[in-house]
């Protein structure tokens, strides 16, 4: 946490003053007439933004397991596909692949007329699915990198003591090894969730109104460049801090002391 | 399944990537040359950024460290897209207040110029990092060394420094150039003609989305696939005379 | 069509143009999205169509060494105040909101914003039948500011580009969009188009609507607008205005 005391030192108070100037030149300099009637928008938007990053990193955490672990210890035809399936994901542009999913998946639709009457199709036709799914992969691939390392990181003996138990394989998997990966990766969830916050303002481009979609707004309605964009970078900033903090919080509890448990 | 194979659209696929028009497989490529040449650029410059950054950070005065680490921070914490919209808006309005107040005329600032300045101040706060904490891995004996031996602080940067931190930071470097790469797609929401925007164009000219966004992926996997091994080579290069780490860890 | 002409300027264009600017060189900013047949790229990385060929003729008429340059369309009018470019012509309305930015030469070419739907749907161009649907619009247009205004009870998606608007609607995403009446019969006599038609034209309102389409430049900028009034001037007195539109649409759009 932050020392108070640190703070106190003649030059940070320099640099405080001066950037508390800043502040209140872009307050009365910059032109803000426009945030109470944009303001229930961007609340929508700064909702869907913290929603999609949660359900992402949820599902993707969920789906980087099986894809971690079958690179450690799988069968090759397991591992195979799940280290395609990651090189993809992380050698190419997310962007790219969003707009694969949902105009290139798009253009087959017509192809198949059974797809409009088909259960799914009132969720095929919004943009929030692929949204999910996309950032979801992303998370995945990335995360199932990590967890590959962090499974194999996990020492032999206690997986070996387990077995000479007699512990049941999926027990062993659930009580000892996932547990003990989860912990090794702890530190570095936190930097991976910041990177697929930064992500998000991508979903824009499909037409999901997320918090940067409502700024691209005021900019095109009002012709405002600058001012809409510092509030987002802003609100951006306030999320990664918050999120640090969260991480932050969680290795506390889980690891007892906030580092990384030798 | 007849329908799956038209709209994937094999035969007709290899007609519209052709090189020449009317394939359009000369737009796919000419937008990856720009896009490798932002990245380059953008690295290159994130590259020296960075090192003065890690110096800065770690044998800068007080001010400086803090000033540094507020760039580093808060490059880091904003999405690279807004930042690039923040970055293009900024510094073309910097640059011709400069030129004006100067009493020049309008710089005229080219796509792959301004994609470059965007990227690589994004770039330099991840490097500053990498080499900020490759620089700290290197033990703080062998820089001593070149010190009590009275060389001069720029060539232990040089001659000590540098060759010994590279083998540490090579990995996140490799990362990072990935990263740059990838970016550069980005750069299409605002406009540059790299491959993602080519793509773009071309798939809604055509209206084959599916084909085009798929051989731009192919593209970025091959420039990813390849530089993993051009970076598996340089780790070895910087790694020479050094000890395995694969092998006799203790 | 006029490709040879295009060429240079084209490929400049593609290219984003290099180094310092010389004093006369106007920048033309364009959208960087295919604007069909407006402006769109062509395989050969030429941009081609109705648009670029009175961009040219334009700056001819009023001898101006005019440089095409694509910029975002989502970003244009930043462009232009930021000084990327000098001059929009990018078949942008000349409204009122825009008007509050920048200025603006006189119109070069005006046309009704129509309703686009498929054509098993029973749609007509009106707030009442749009209500309840999904209506997709390009971002920064006089039909996004139209359709906040009057489609209340739609669903709007927006869309970065036209084409975008139209792949969804091809795809059975959005019910409708509202666009340019040209650029929509394009779209609808296209194999992708086939599954639509147009509904019919919204009704009028010339101050969200605005009065056609104009050369957008920045406050202050007075002779590049005079040039671009004359050069819009003399194309329309001597028949190449004309004579373009006849090399890509059937009837006037002046």
């Amino acid at each position: 946490m932050i020392d108070f005391r640190s703070l106190m030192q003649p030059h940070r108070i320099v640099m405080m003053l001066v950037f508390a100037g800043i502040v209140v030149w872009c307050a009365f300099s910059l032109q803000w007439g426009w945030i109470p009637k944009y303001t229930p928008l961007a609340l929508q938007g700064i909702w869907t933004s913290i929603w999609l990053l949660v359900v992402t990193v949820v599902l993707g955490f969920l789906l980087a397991v099986p894809l971690g672990l079958a690179q450690a210890i799988g069968p090759w035809y397991l591992a195979a596909p799940a280290k395609v399936f990651c090189t993809i994901i992380r050698g190419t542009p997310l962007l790219l692949q969003l707009w694969l999913l949902y105009y290139g998946l798009g253009s087959l639709f017509p192809q198949f007329p059974w797809i409009r009457s088909s259960e799914l199709w009132p969720y095929l036709r919004q943009a929030w699915p692929y949204a999910v799914l996309a950032l979801t992969l992303s998370y995945a691939g990335y995360e199932g990198e990590v967890m590959r390392g962090a499974f194999k990181g996990v020492a032999k003996g206690q997986l070996e003591a387990a077995k000479s138990f007699g512990m049941p394989r999926l027990t062993m998997f659930r009580r000892i090894w996932l547990p003990q990966a989860i912990r090794n990766v702890l530190p570095t969830l936190g930097g991976e969730t910041i990177l697929q916050m930064k992500a998000t303002p991508l979903v824009a481009t499909i037409t999901v109104v997320d918090i940067y979609a409502v700024s691209s707004r005021v900019r095109s309605d009002t012709f405002i460049i600058y001012e809409p964009l510092l509030l987002l970078a802003v609100f951006y900033i306030l999320i990664a801090g918050l999120i640090a903090l969260a991480f932050h919080w969680l290795e506390v509890q889980v690891l007892g002391t906030g580092k990384r448990a030798g | 399944m007849t329908g799956l194979l038209d709209s994937l659209g094999l035969a007709q696929s290899a007609e519209l990537l052709s090189l020449s028009p009317p394939g359009w497989g000369g737009n796919l490529l000419r937008g990856l040359s720009h896009s490798l040449q932002i990245a380059f650029g953008a690295y290159a410059l994130g590259l020296v950024i960075g090192l003065f950054g890690a110096y800065g950070k770690l044998y800068g005065g007080k001010v400086t460290r803090d000033l540094l680490a507020i760039y580093t921070t808060v490059i880091r914490a904003v999405p690279e897209l807004v930042l690039i919209l923040i970055l293009y808006y900024v510094g073309s309005d910097i640059i011709n207040k400069i030129s004006s107040s100067m009493g020049g005329g309008r710089v005229e600032i080219n796509g792959v110029a301004a994609g470059i300045w965007v990227l690589g101040i994004v770039q330099g706060a991840y490097a500053t990092e990498i080499l900020r904490g490759a620089i700290q891995a290197v033990p703080p004996g062998q820089i001593e060394a070149a010190k009590s031996f009275g060389m001069p602080a720029f060539m232990t940067m040089r001659r000590v420094t540098i060759p010994a931190m590279m083998s540490f930071a090579v990995p996140g470097l490799a990362n990072l150039w990935l990263i740059a790469t990838k970016d550069t797609a980005l750069l299409a929401v605002v406009g540059f003609n790299e491959l993602t925007l080519e793509t773009r164009q071309a798939a809604s000219s055509t209206r084959a989305y599916f084909t085009f966004f798929l051989a731009a992926g192919f593209l970025y996997l091959m420039v990813t696939l390849c530089s993993g091994v051009i970076f598996t080579r340089i780790e070895k290069w910087a790694r020479r005379g050094q000890p395995s780490l694969t092998g006799g860890r203790t | 069509m006029n490709i040879k002409k295009l060429l240079a300027s084209g490929v400049a264009a593609a290219i984003l143009s290099a180094g310092v600017a010389s004093a006369e060189e106007v920048k033309i900013g364009i959208a960087a999205e295919p604007y069909p047949p407006f402006a769109s790229l062509d395989s050969s990385g030429n941009w081609v169509g109705w648009e670029i060929d009175v961009i040219n003729a334009v700056c001819a008429a009023a001898e101006l060494e005019c440089v095409i340059t694509p910029v975002a369309w989502d970003g244009i009018i930043p462009s232009l105040t930021g000084q990327q470019i000098d001059a929009i012509m990018a078949s942008m309305s000349i409204t009122e909101e825009r008007l509050k930015t920048i200025d603006f030469s006189d119109p070069y070419y005006n046309t009704p914003a129509v309703i686009v739907a498929d054509k098993s749907m029973d749609i007509e161009a009106t707030p009442e039948s749009l209500a309840g649907k999904v209506v997709g619009i390009q971002a920064s247009t006089i039909h996004q500011a139209y359709a906040q205004e009057y489609f209340k009870d739609s669903e709007l998606r927006v869309y970065q580009t036209q084409d975008e608007a139209n792949q969804d609607l091809f795809a059975g995403r959005i019910d409708a969009t509202q666009a340019d009446s040209i650029a929509m019969a394009d779209f609808v006599n296209s194999d992708a188009g086939a599954c639509c038609e147009i509904k019919g034209a919204v009704k009028d309102d010339p101050a969200i609507l605005g009065r056609g389409v104009g050369a957008g430049v920045r406050k202050g900028q007075d002779d590049l607008r005079e040039a671009l009034n004359k050069g819009i001037a003399a194309i329309l007195a001597d028949g190449t205005h004309e004579k373009i539109t006849s090399n890509y649409f059937s009837a006037s759009i002046y």
